[in-house]
C-alpha cells in the first residue's frame, strides 16, 4: 500500500517535471526570439532606417521594439480566448509557430539600402506578429503548469516558468556575444552580417520545441471542464463584462503586475542600455556584466516561488517593489561613479596611455568624403582602458580633390570603456541586486494570477493584465526612459540628467506598491479548480 | 482599513484624468518645441503614448470607482 502510494507520487513528480520542462523550453525560446530584437536595436536601426536619421532612427527602432510590447495585450485577448475555448496545449503550440516564423523572417528582410522604406515596414509587421504570439504564450504556459501542479506547491512549480524570461535573455545575449566575437565587429554589422544569425537560429530551436510540445497532453483541469461541458462560451465577455471578475483583473494590473513589469524591465533592459549608452562600457563587457549577474540571480526565482507557497505571494512581491523604488537612484548613481573618467584622474597609467597617429579613410560610397580618425587610449592602474576615437569629416571638391570644401563643425567622438576587474565586479553586483528585485516581484506572480481567476476563463483573464503590466508598462521603460532624459537636455546641459529616466519606473512601482499594500490579500487559494 | 480603501478610491479616480491632462500638456509642449526635421517623429511618439495610456487611465478610474463603492472590502 505504502509502496503504491510512493510510486504514484514518484510518477506524479516525473510527470510534472516533464510538464515544466516541455512548457519551459518553448517559453524560453519565445523569450529568446523576442529579446534578440531588443539586444540588436542599434544595428537594426542602422540597417532598416536611412543612414543619416541618427537619434530619430534609434527612436523609431525603439518604437518598433515598443510596438512589439504594446501589441501583446491584443495577443493576450486573441489567444487567451482561444485557450479557454479549445484548450491550452494547441493554443500555445500555435503561438510558438507564429513566433518562430516571424523571428526567422526578420532575419531575411533586406536592409534599407536595398529595398528602401519597405524594410522598416516589413520589420514592423513581423515585430507585431512576435508581440501577438508572445501575448498568447506566457498565459498559456503559466496556466498549463499551474493546473498540473499540486496544491501548496504552485508557487514553486510555476516559478520555473518564470525563469524562462530571464534565461531567454541570457541565451539571446550569449548567442549574440558568441557570433560577434567570432565574426568581428565589421562583418557582424554588415547588411547580411552575423547579426542575422540569431534570427535564423530561431527556426531550429522552435522546430525542436514544437516536437516536444506535440507530445504533451491537455491540462487536466481544462479536460475536466470539457468533459463536463462547462467550458466558457464567450471568455472575453465573462472575463471583462462581469464586474466580479473585471474588478479582479483591474486589481491584478494596478496592484501587482504594473509594478512588477517596470521592476523587471528596469533591472534587465534599462540597466543594460544605461551601462552601454550612458556609462559607455564596451559592447562585450557590458553584456558580460549582464550575463554574470543574470546567471547568479536566476535561482532566486525558484527560491521566492517556493517561499511564496509558505508565506504568501503578496509580501514578497511588495518588498521587491519597495526596494526597487528606494534604491534605483543610488544604484544608477553608482554606475555613473564607477565609469566616470573624472573620478579616476589619479589612477592614470602614463606608461600605457597611448594616442594613435591620424588615419585617413575615404567613404566607400562617396569619394569626396574623407574621414580623419585618431584614437586615444587612456590606461589606468586598476586595469581599465578608456578608448576615445575622434573622427573629423572633410568634404573635398569633386573637380579639385586637393581642395577642402568643408569640415565637420564638431568631431564625432566614440567612447568605449573597459573596466578593470574590481570595477566590473562592482557593476555585476549592482545589476545582481536589481535582478534579485526582479525575482521577488516576478517569481510568485504566475501563481498569484492563476489563483485569482476561475479555470474556465483563466487563460484570458490572467493574460490581459499580465501583458498590459509587462508589455505596456514594462516594455516602455527603455523607450520612455530615453525620452525623459532627452527632455532634460538643453543648451546649458547638453547631456541632460542621465538619471531622470528612472522617474518613470519609480513612479509606476510606487503607485503599484500602495495599491498592492492596501487592496491585495495574502491568502493562497489552495483549490484552483473553480 | 475599509475606510482607507474607499477614500483612496477617490484618489485613483482623480489621478486618472490628471495623468491624461498631464500627458496632453506635455505632448503639446514637446511637439511645439520640436525642430521641423524631428516633428513627425515627436508627433508619432506622443500619439502612441496618448493612445496607450488613455485606456489604462480609464481602467484606473473604474478601479477607483469600484474601490470607493467598497467592492474591495
Amino acid at each position: 500500500m505504502q509502496t503504491n502510494k510512493s510510486m504514484r507520487q514518484e510518477t506524479k513528480q516525473t510527470n510534472i517535471a516533464f510538464v515544466i520542462g516541455a512548457s519551459s523550453v518553448g517559453t524560453l525560446i519565445e523569450w529568446y526570439d523576442f529579446y534578440i530584437f531588443g539586444m540588436l536595436a542599434t544595428i537594426i536601426s542602422k540597417q532598416f532606417f536611412p543612414a543619416d536619421a541618427g537619434t530619430a532612427a534609434l527612436l523609431s527602432t525603439l518604437a518598433i521594439f515598443a510596438a512589439g510590447f504594446i501589441v501583446r495585450p491584443f495577443g493576450a485577448l486573441v489567444f487567451g480566448r482561444l485557450g479557454d475555448l479549445i484548450g491550452r496545449k494547441h493554443t500555445f503550440l500555435l503561438t510558438l509557430i507564429i513566433m518562430g516564423g516571424s523571428t526567422f523572417a526578420i532575419g531575411l528582410v533586406p536592409g534599407y539600402a536595398s529595398i528602401g522604406w519597405a524594410a522598416p515596414i516589413l520589420v514592423l509587421i513581423l515585430r507585431l506578429l512576435q508581440g501577438l504570439a508572445l501575448g498568447g504564450e506566457y498565459g498559456g504556459a503559466a496556466t498549463y503548469v499551474a493546473e498540473h501542479a499540486p496544491a501548496g506547491q504552485r508557487g514553486f512549480w510555476t516559478s520555473w516558468i518564470q525563469t524562462t524570461a530571464t534565461l531567454g535573455l541570457f541565451l539571446a545575449l550569449g548567442v549574440i556575444i558568441l557570433i560577434r566575437t567570432n565574426e568581428g565587429v565589421e562583418k557582424f554589422s554588415a547588411e547580411w552580417g552575423g547579426w542575422r544569425y540569431p534570427f535564423w537560429i530561431s527556426i531550429l530551436l522552435v522546430g525542436i520545441s514544437v516536437l516536444i510540445r506535440m507530445r504533451m497532453s491537455e491540462s487536466p483541469m481544462f479536460t475536466k471542464l470539457k468533459t463536463e461541458g462547462k467550458i466558457a462560451t464567450n471568455p472575453l465577455k465573462e472575463s471583462f463584462g462581469q464586474k466580479a471578475n473585471f474588478k479582479m483583473v483591474l486589481l491584478a494590473l494596478f496592484g501587482a503586475v504594473m509594478g512588477q513589469g517596470v521592476v523587471w524591465y528596469t533591472g534587465q533592459f534599462y540597466a543594460q542600455s544605461f551601462i552601454e549608452n550612458v556609462c559607455k562600457i564596451d559592447f562585450i563587457q557590458s553584456r558580460n556584466i549582464m550575463l554574470v549577474a543574470i546567471l547568479m540571480a536566476t535561482p532566486c526565482f525558484v527560491l521566492f516561488g517556493w517561499l511564496s507557497d509558505k508565506i504568501g505571494r503578496k509580501w514578497i512581491m511588495l518588498i521587491g517593489m519597495l526596494a526597487a523604488v528606494l534604491t534605483y537612484r543610488p544604484i544608477y548613481q553608482q554606475f555613473l561613479s564607477i565609469s566616470s573618467a573624472q573620478s579616476r584622474l589619479d589612477k592614470i597609467d602614463l606608461t600605457k596611455t597611448v594616442s594613435s597617429s591620424v588615419k585617413e579613410r575615404t567613404d566607400s560610397k562617396d569619394a569626396t568624403k574623407i574621414y580623419l580618425i585618431q584614437s586615444f587610449d587612456t590606461a589606468y592602474t586598476d586595469g581599465a582602458v578608456f578608448k576615445y576615437t575622434k573622427t573629423d569629416t572633410l568634404k573635398l571638391d569633386a573637380s579639385h580633390p586637393s581642395l577642402i570644401v568643408s569640415k565637420s563643425a564638431k568631431p564625432n567622438v566614440v567612447i568605449e570603456k573597459t573596466l578593470g576587474s574590481s570595477d566590473a565586479w562592482s557593476m555585476i553586483w549592482l545589476v545582481f541586486i536589481q535582478i534579485v528585485y526582479v525575482t521577488m516581484v516576478y517569481g510568485p506572480i504566475a501563481a498569484f494570477l492563476v489563483e485569482l481567476f476561475p479555470t474556465k476563463i483563466r487563460y484570458t483573464s490572467m493574460s490581459l493584465p499580465y501583458h498590459i503590466g509587462n508589455g505596456v508598462f514594462g516594455g516602455l521603460v527603455p523607450f520612455l526612459g530615453t525620452l525623459i532624459v532627452e527632455f532634460t537636455k538643453d543648451s546649458a546641459h547638453p547631456s541632460g540628467d542621465s538619471l531622470a529616466g528612472l522617474w518613470y519606473p519609480i513612479g509606476v512601482a510606487s503607485v503599484s506598491f500602495i495599491i498592492g499594500l492596501i487592496y491585495l490579500s495574502n491568502k493562497i487559494d489552495k483549490n484552483i479548480m473553480d | 482599513m475599509n475606510t482607507i480603501k474607499k477614500l483612496l478610491g477617490y484618489v485613483w479616480m482623480l489621478m486618472a484624468p490628471s495623468i491624461i491632462l498631464f500627458l496632453i500638456y506635455e505632448a503639446y509642449d514637446k511637439i511645439s518645441k520640436a525642430t521641423a526635421a524631428l516633428q513627425s517623429n515627436v508627433i508619432l511618439q506622443w500619439v502612441i503614448i496618448l493612445l496607450i495610456f488613455t485606456p489604462i487611465c480609464v481602467g484606473l478610474f473604474i478601479f477607483g470607482t469600484y474601490a470607493s463603492k467598497g467592492e474591495y472590502d
